[in-house]
């Protein structure tokens, strides 16, 4: 069977495709799943320093597509698990050196011997974005709760429904429950409401993922972090399974239960 | 305790009014219309109607509103009585 392929984006920078697409292709992989996760963000790679690969690269993306190698030679393999690879984006070279038609090509090339393909989008709605999502499936668009992330992510969707490759599920990352609870931060009810798609799943802000990608070890394979757990439960719903979305609340102290009870119909 | 007073009133809290600024920018981003181009456009509207049938002007009403990801104009046009 073919692979499934989703693109992840987010049309605002910084809020987290390449950790998400690294820690999706790591807990698929984890599962027992045949991946390959691609950095379509030519000239800013990072796909590569988040899943610590970065000092195994000889081939990238562009030499694939302009015939320097053939695409078994760029797809370098992950140190955890046999069964998930990384092509790296080029660094150096021109942009316009990769088109729509050369992504669908190089997935096509590929797409029968895995079960997944997993395309990390540059961020904005130009180019990078369009070749990111000719081959896709079906597209991720992740956001953060805040106004600007949210707004480009409601952009984002518009195209992606637009170029008929919708409708795109949202994940919202870097969530601080203690914020929400004090109504300092949208949360995930707000943004859904707002952007009218389906939810995959909530990612809590945690600094076990900077610690994680201090390291070059994509927070997934950590079995104690909050984050980690979150991505895990993601890579389970692509997978079909049904899985609650994480209680984020926060260990709740006697008076916020109190006035938890006064404010229930605040909301 | 400390903290416990500002959610009795969390209406009005930073992240409910971010939610409605962003209702109002969505609706603009998503139709390429302008707050001041849809003013422009009631004008026009009661303008052409007005020809025809009198209406009242002060209570006209000319919203977008979105349903889903889908975005709807939605005219609220109350008849003048008949005298």
């Amino acid at each position: 069977m073919a692979a499934k392929i989703i693109t992840i984006t987010s049309g605002k920078g910084g809020v987290g495709k390449t950790t998400a697409t690294a820690n999706l292709s790591v807990a698929l992989a984890d599962l027992g799943q045949k991946v390959v996760c691609i950095d379509s963000d030519i000239g800013l790679r990072n796909l590569d320093v988040v899943l610590g690969l970065e000092n195994r690269i000889v081939y990238d993306l562009v030499d694939v597509i302009e015939g320097r190698c053939r695409i078994r030679q760029a797809m370098i393999k992950d140190k955890r698990f046999d069964e998930l690879f990384l092509i790296p984006a080029a660094q150096t070279r021109d942009k316009s050196a990769v088109s729509p038609s050369d992504m669908i090509a190089l997935c096509e090339q590929i797409e029968n011997e895995f079960d997944w393909i997993l395309i990390d989008s540059p961020a904005g709605i130009e180019r990078g974005f369009k070749n990111a999502i000719a081959p896709a499936n079906s597209v991720i668009v992740i956001t953060n709760p805040d106004v600007s992330a949210v707004r480009d992510a409601d952009r984002i969707i518009g195209i992606v429904e637009a170029e008929e490759k919708g409708p795109a599920r949202l994940i919202i990352n870097r969530i601080n429950p203690e914020l929400i609870r004090r109504g300092d931060m949208l949360d995930a009810e707000d943004i859904l409401d707002l952007l009218a798609i389906n939810l995959v799943g909530i990612v809590p802000e945690d600094e076990t993922v900077i610690m994680s990608t201090n390291v070059g070890k994509p927070v997934a394979t950590e079995e104690k972090s909050k984050a980690g757990q979150a991505f895990r439960n993601i890579a389970r719903r692509l997978m079909g399974d049904e899985v609650p979305l994480m209680d984020l609340d926060l260990k709740e102290g006697i008076f916020q239960k109190i006035s938890k009870i006064f404010n229930t119909g605040g909301k | 305790m400390s903290d416990w007073l500002p959610r009795l009133s969390r209406k009005n809290r930073s992240a409910s009014k971010a939610k409605d600024r962003l209702k109002l920018v969505l609706i603009h981003d998503r139709t390429d219309i302008s707050p001041s181009a849809l003013e422009d456009m009631k004008d026009e509207i009661i303008k052409v109607i007005s020809n025809h049938i009198s209406i009242d002007r002060d209570q006209v009403k000319i919203q977008m509103v979105h349903d889903g990801r889908e975005q709807r104009l939605i005219a609220d046009i109350p008849l003048q009585p008949l005298r």
